[in-house]
Parts: structure tokens; C-alpha cells; sequence
């Protein structure tokens, strides 16, 4: 065998999908299609105020004058918006009150997920561990954990929907405040149907004594997820937050439309890191999920920073782009992204960076790898306005091919109204060389563990980024077959 | 039984003859020098015995340990006991040099049944040859062979070998690019692993390297196989006369 070949056949066997599995458990669905009883229906659902069902049909609404994007670079077949159910939760009596409670079969499927032991512990009440999981199974929260802990400290980490009626003043200020439902079209329709979805706030002063973690999970047929975050740190705070996603095998395309805002105060620091690893349809591209999300995060204190990390190695179709909108003077805006794209899977992913505050600061790094017939690009923007006074960014994409088939683009997008600005950009494209696969081989490394090893050096500069918790995680997602090697 | 046995080797690379019937035998605990002018076909060799893909062996055989190598994998070689050193050492950016040491090493326990290694013992290992070769730490944290100098890349070789510790070493031009003093580092690190078990095969240009690593054979390596043997004193007489009378003969 070629050992181009050879790679190729490693990277496909790396990357085939290890959770393929379905939870059977009983769902109370709302009937299939879209329209402005299903949004009555839903918020009957929630129970939520009557502020909150008019903003979702206001949305709605908007929705119906909007049209698809088109300008990213991926294709595929029109989505029937009419054919998909957009409320899809476990059948509870009244929400559990205890994990006892809890379908054993979801936390069989935590297991098969392969949730880190210390997730387990605590989605198994022991209450030494240090992570607290909002545990999202389909659209509806079933176990949020840890609260207690965090509740001494003010902090508030709840599903997005209890934070409606438990914190309406809190949400009402800060939802849509920073992706405003006319923003775009997939953010438009998630705010009219968003069913889920975590709300953190951080209250003044307090450093959140552990990382809040949560997983979501597509796991009812044709049912799109349209989880909406929302993450409040208020002046002097610190907080980290993971989210994780794998999802069963299954034939049907999936829509995954969630929306992510996060808004940091003065001098209030937001680490958001993501391991992202929907199902990415067969290896003809079958299936598959398809991912429009919109995620942004509004430095609006003096001094404030956030850091998205992400590790985006499932879905069909990913459409991504993590932004800052860095508008408190001295604030920081950070991107690290590895993107893994294989078979038919196709990725348009990237971040933006808009300058407004003096003295702001962003640093883009992105790792892409493509692999078997994949096509990836990274669209990134980097603007600076007029009052954005000694802004700074620095941008490097870099692009690691493997095989003859992929594709990889990168298309930087960068404007400046401030001439004090000092932009800089760095961009490579390469391959993984025959030489560096021989000189593995010759050390006795198989060819897996080779492109394992190689892959991984690639994207170490974002890996190091993650929090330990998802750092090991992600490196299995890179090569599975590395455990050990790693020194 | 030989250690390595090659027998009427042929080699093509890119359907062009580059070995054309090389028989050499090396018994353990020998070093054999391979000398020639550019272009005889030395690294081909090298390559070949590694099993790099591309390097076809259109015939003859090669024997290690007695059993013939041809279905072998390029990594079932270096796990069985083959090692080369390469003329130039491949950079891996963001693979710490410790990093790739211990996967390597836990490639070979591994297909030897071994579990893997513990990390203090490693760590042990490691300190003990790093302090032979004078490598400092903050050189093997830095990813493989990336900044390295010509010397350091060949003296992080020579850590490799000794780490895994083959039977049988390839030294692929070696001398290339070293200066003298990192030649004597590199050398005296080679000399400490001659033992009885294990064999070299020296590829080399000059004489130079020789003066270090003093061989038991000579071979004078020509046009794709080997026109002349002899003891040490015919890599001096190469010295003085140069390959011309040998390229001439051969072709």
C-alpha cells in the first residue's frame, strides 16, 4: 500500500464514528413543523413569561422575511424546515428532583459516551468532585449538579429556561444583547425555538472555584437542537467553561442551530472551550449532522477578556465563527481553533474580531486539517474602528492536508479605519510529509500513531490551551491511539 | 548466524537500478565501513534496509537475524532491532523530542510484549544518555530535530540509538555537516554502544568520521554494488586516491 494511502486509511479509521448508539426513552414531542403555535407550544412548555413568547415570535417572524446564507463555502441539499420537531424532551413527571430519578438509560448513555469518571462521580451525587455538569439530553436539562457549591459563592449555573423563571431580570437584560435575533438567520430561528441551554452568572468579585461543564447531546430523530447560552461575568470575575458534544449515529441530516452570548464585564475573564464531535455522517457522507451556530462574546468592561477554544472534529456541515466584540478599553479577544474535517465533511469556520475600545488586543491561531474528500476554509475578520486607538492583533491559520482528495482555503477578511493599528498575518498550507511519516516509522511508531503524533504536534499550540479536564479528551479525538505516547 | 545478511541485492527507485547485486554480510559485534562517491547508491541502501516505500527490491534478499525482511514493515524493522540514523534528521513541529522518545520506545516494548514504560524509569534512562551526550534538557523539550544545529540533530540521533537500543545500526553520513568537536561527541556516543550483540553499518563519504569509529571492514561501495574489500587501511588509500580508479572499473 502507498503510504498516502496508508494515511488515508488511518485518518478514515482514526476518525469512524465510536458512538453510534441510540437511547430509547419515551419523548413528549410537539407535532413535527413550524409555526406560531409550535412557539405557543413550546413556551407553554417552559412555562415562560409573556415577554419571553412575544420576543420568540417577534423572531419568528423576522425569520420568515429572512433568507439563507450562501456565501460559505459548503454545500448542501435544502433544508425542509417544516420536516424536523422542535421540542423533543424525556418523559419526567415533574423534572427530577434527584438523580435517582434520573431514566437509568441516560446515565447508561453518559457511560457509553465515555464521560470522564469525574463527571460520572458527580452525575453519581459524590460530592468531592470539581466539576459541575449541567447535563443537557436532548432539549431539556435533566441533572444540574453542584449547585450547592456554587450557589455560596453566588454563582448562578442553571438551564437557560429555569434562569427564565428564576432570574428574569438577569436574562431579560442580557439575552439577545449580544446576538440580537436579526443578527443572522440560523441565530434568528433559535431564538424563536431555542428549548435549552445553560445560564451562568458570575457575580462581582467571585473567581468560580471550578470548571462548569456541560454536555449536550442530539439524540431524538429529526429533532433539531436549538440550545441558547448565555454566560454573564460580572466585573472582577474569572470562569471557564467547557462544553462537549458527541451524538448516536443515525441517517438523517440534523439541524443544530444554537446560539452562544457571553458578556464580560470589567476585568472579568471568560474561558470557553468546545469539543465538538457530532455525528459527521458515513463515509460517502450520509447523514450527519449539520451545525450553524453563532457564538460571540461582548468584552464590554474596561480590561475584560475571553478565550474560545475549540476542537471541531464532528458534524456534516460546521458553520462557526466564535467572535469578540471588544469594545472596554485594554480588552482581549483570543481564538485557538483545531478543525478536523474528513470523508465528505465540510467546514466553513473561523472567528471575528471587532476592535472598537483603545488598546484592544486579539490573537487568532487556527489549526485546520483536512483529510479524504473534506473541504475546510477558514473565514476570519479582523476589523478595527475608528476609535480603536493601538489595537493589536495577530492572526496565524495554518493548514495540514493529508491525501490528494481535501481541500483547504483561507479567506482573511481584515479592515482598519485607525492607522495606529498593527495587524499582522501569517498563514501556511502543508502536508503531511513522507519524510516525517518515514522517519516515524523508522522509530518503530505504526503508521496511525505516526499521523497521531504528527496531527497532534500540529494543533498543539491550541490543544495547550484547553482546560486538563478537555485537553486529554481532544487528543483522543485527534488520534485515539495515542494514549501513552504522550510524555 | 549472521546478523545481517545481504545477499545479490537489487534496487530500483522510480523504476531506476540503483543497487546492482550487493552481497555483504555482518556478524554481530562488527562495524563495517561503506564507502563511495556520491551517487553509488549509499543512502538507496540505507533506505532500502530500513524499508522506506518507493525502495523496491527487485532482487535478492535481505536477511536479519536469518529471517528474510522483505514483508516487514518499515516500523516492524526498527521494532525487530534495526535502526538508521539518518543523513538528516526530519523535523516534527509540536512533537517534543521527549515525547516522541517515549512513544518510540513504547513502540518497540509493545511489539515485544512489554508494557509500557514506567515514567521515572524513563526519565532515568533518558538523564543518563542525555548526560553521555551532553544534551541539555531545554534541547530535548524542544520539538524533534526543529532548530536543532547540524550538530545537535546528529547527536539527538545518537540519543535515539541509544535509547532504543538496537542490534543493528545504520549511520547514514553521519559526518555530514558536524564540525569536529560535535564529530568526536557523536562518535564517542557511538563507540559506547559497540558491544558484541550489536552491528554498525558506517555509511560515509571520508575518511574522516573513521578516525572516530574505527572499523573492522571497509567495503568500496560503486555503481550500485561493492567492488572492493578490505581491513581499515583501504578507507586511508581511498583518502589518498580517491574513488576514480573504482567508478571507472565499475562502469
Amino acid at each position: 500500500m502507498a503510504a498516502t494511502e496508508n494515511t488515508v486509511q488511518t485518518v478514515r479509521d482514526m476518525e469512524r464514528y465510536k458512538y453510534g448508539f441510540e437511547t430509547d426513552i419515551e419523548v413528549e414531542t410537539a407535532p413535527k413543523g413550524l409555526n406560531e403555535d409550535i412557539i405557543r407550544f413550546i413556551s407553554a412548555k417552559k412555562e415562560e413569561p409573556e415577554w419571553l413568547l412575544e420576543w420568540r415570535l417577534k423572531a419568528y417572524r423576522l425569520w420568515l422575511t429572512m433568507d439563507e446564507p450562501k456565501w460559505q463555502k459548503v454545500h448542501y441539499p435544502p433544508i425542509d424546515y417544516q420536516d424536523a420537531y422542535y421540542y423533543a424532551a424525556p418523559k419526567t413527571k415533574a423534572g427530577p428532583k434527584s438523580l435517582d430519578e434520573v431514566d437509568p438509560k441516560l446515565l447508561e448513555t453518559y457511560e457509553k459516551l465515555g464521560i470522564p469518571i469525574k463527571e460520572q462521580e458527580i452525575l453519581a451525587g459524590v460530592e468531592s468532585a470539581n466539576v459541575a455538569v449541567d447535563a443537557v439530553f436532548d432539549s431539556v436539562s435533566v441533572a444540574t449538579t453542584y449547585r450547592k457549591k456554587l450557589e455560596e459563592k453566588g454563582i448562578i449555573f442553571c438551564a437557560i429556561s429555569e434562569a427564565v423563571r428564576n432570574h428574569p431580570d438577569l436574562v431579560k437584560k442580557y439575552l439577545g444583547s449580544v446576538v440580537p435575533p436579526s443578527d443572522n438567520y440560523f441565530a434568528c430561528l433559535n431564538s424563536a425555538v431555542f428549548t435549552d441551554g445553560s445560564f451562568v452568572y458570575i457575580p462581582k468579585g467571585v473567581r468560580c472555584p471550578m470548571e462548569l461543564s456541560t454536555y449536550f447531546r442530539i439524540n431524538q430523530k429529526n429533532t433539531g437542537q436549538f440550545e441558547r447560552t448565555l454566560i454573564v461575568a460580572d466585573d472582577d470575575t474569572y470562569v471557564s467553561y467547557l462544553e462537549g458534544c458527541t451524538a448516536p449515529q443515525r441517517d438523517e441530516n440534523q439541524l443544530h442551530a444554537a446560539v452562544v452570548e457571553l458578556v464580560a464585564l470589567d476585568n472579568a475573564e471568560i474561558k470557553y472551550s468546545t469539543v465538538q464531535n457530532w455525528y459527521p455522517g458515513d463515509e460517502n457522507g450520509k447523514g450527519g449532522v449539520y451545525n450553524f451556530v453563532t457564538k460571540r462574546a461582548a468584552c464590554r468592561g474596561k480590561n475584560s477578556k475571553v478565550m474560545w477554544t475549540q476542537v471541531e472534529t464532528g458534524s456534516a456541515i460546521t458553520w462557526k465563527y466564535p467572535s469578540c466584540i471588544l469594545q472596554g478599553e485594554g480588552s482581549v479577544g483570543e481564538f485557538y481553533s483545531v478543525a478536523i474535517t474528513n470523508n465528505c465533511q465540510q467546514a466553513d469556520t473561523g472567528t471575528k474580531m471587532i476592535h472598537i475600545g483603545r488598546n484592544t488586543r486579539s490573537k487568532i491561531v487556527s489549526k485546520g486539517i483536512s483529510a479524504g474528500r473534506a473541504d475546510q476554509t477558514y473565514r476570519g475578520l479582523v476589523r478595527i474602528l475608528g476609535g480603536a486607538e493601538g489595537a493589536r492583533n495577530f492572526t496565524q491559520c495554518d493548514s495540514l492536508l493529508i491525501g490528494d482528495q481535501c481541500g483547504a482555503h483561507t479567506v482573511p477578511y481584515i479592515e482598519s479605519k485607525n492607522p495606529s493599528a498593527k495587524l499582522e498575518h501569517e498563514a501556511t498550507t502543508s502536508r503531511i510529509s513522507e519524510d516525517q511519516l518515514f522517519y516515524c516509522r523508522s522509530r518503530g511508531l505504526n503508521p496511525e500513531e505516526a499521523v497521531g503524533l504528527i496531527v497532534n504536534g500540529f494543533c498543539k499550540e491550541v490543544l495547550q490551551t484547553l482546560p486538563m479536564e478537555f485537553a486529554v479528551e481532544a487528543q483522543k479525538l485527534v488520534n485515539i491511539s495515542l494514549e501513552g505516547s504522550v510524555g | 548466524m549472521p546478523l545481517i545478511e545481504i545477499k545479490d541485492l537489487h534496487a530500483a527507485v522510480d523504476g531506476k537500478d540503483i543497487i546492482k547485486g550487493l552481497t555483504l554480510t555482518i556478524n554481530a559485534g562488527e562495524v563495517h565501513a561503506l564507502m563511495g562517491p556520491n551517487g553509488a547508491g549509499k543512502s538507496t541502501l540505507s533506505n532500502v534496509i530500513a524499508g522506506r516505500e518507493g525502495y523496491e527490491v527487485t532482487g535478492g534478499q535481505i536477511l536479519f537475524d536469518g529471517r528474510d525482511i522483505a514483508d516487514m514493515e518499515a516500523d516492524e524493522r526498527a521494532t525487530a532491532g534495526i535502526f538508521l540514523a539518518f543523513q538528516y534528521p526530519v523535523e516534527i513541529p509540536g512533537v517534543a523530542t521527549t515525547t516522541f522518545l517515549k512513544a518510540a520506545m513504547n513502540a518497540k516494548r509493545r511489539a515485544h510484549g512489554e508494557g509500557e514504560i514506567d515514567a521515572m524509569q524513563f526519565l532515568k534512562l533518558l538523564r543518563a544518555q542525555q548526560k553521555e551526550l551532553g544534551i541539555p534538557d531545554e534541547m530535548i523539550k524542544r520539538p524533534v530535530n526543529m532548530g536543532y544545529s547540524g550538530g545537535e540533530k546528529k547527536r539527538a540521533e545518537a540519543l535515539q540509538m541509544a535509547m532504543l537500543e538496537p542490534r543493528f545500526c545504520i549511520l547514514d553520513e553521519t559526518d555530514s555537516g558536524l564540525d569536529i568537536d560535535a564529530l568526536k561527541i557523536v562518535s564517542d556516543g557511538v563507540n559506547r554502544l559497540r558491544t558484541a550483540e550489536r552491528g554498525f553499518l558506517v555509511i560515509t563519504h571520508y575518511q574522516r568520521l573513521l578516525n572516530y569509529i574505527v572499523p573492522d571492514f571497509v567495503h568500496v561501495f560503486a555503481n550500485g554494488r561493492i567492488v572492493k574489500s578490505g581491513g581499515k587501511e583501504l578507507a586511508l588509500e581511498l583518502e589518498e586516491k580517491g574513488y576514480a580508479e573504482y567508478v571507472e572499473q565499475a562502469a
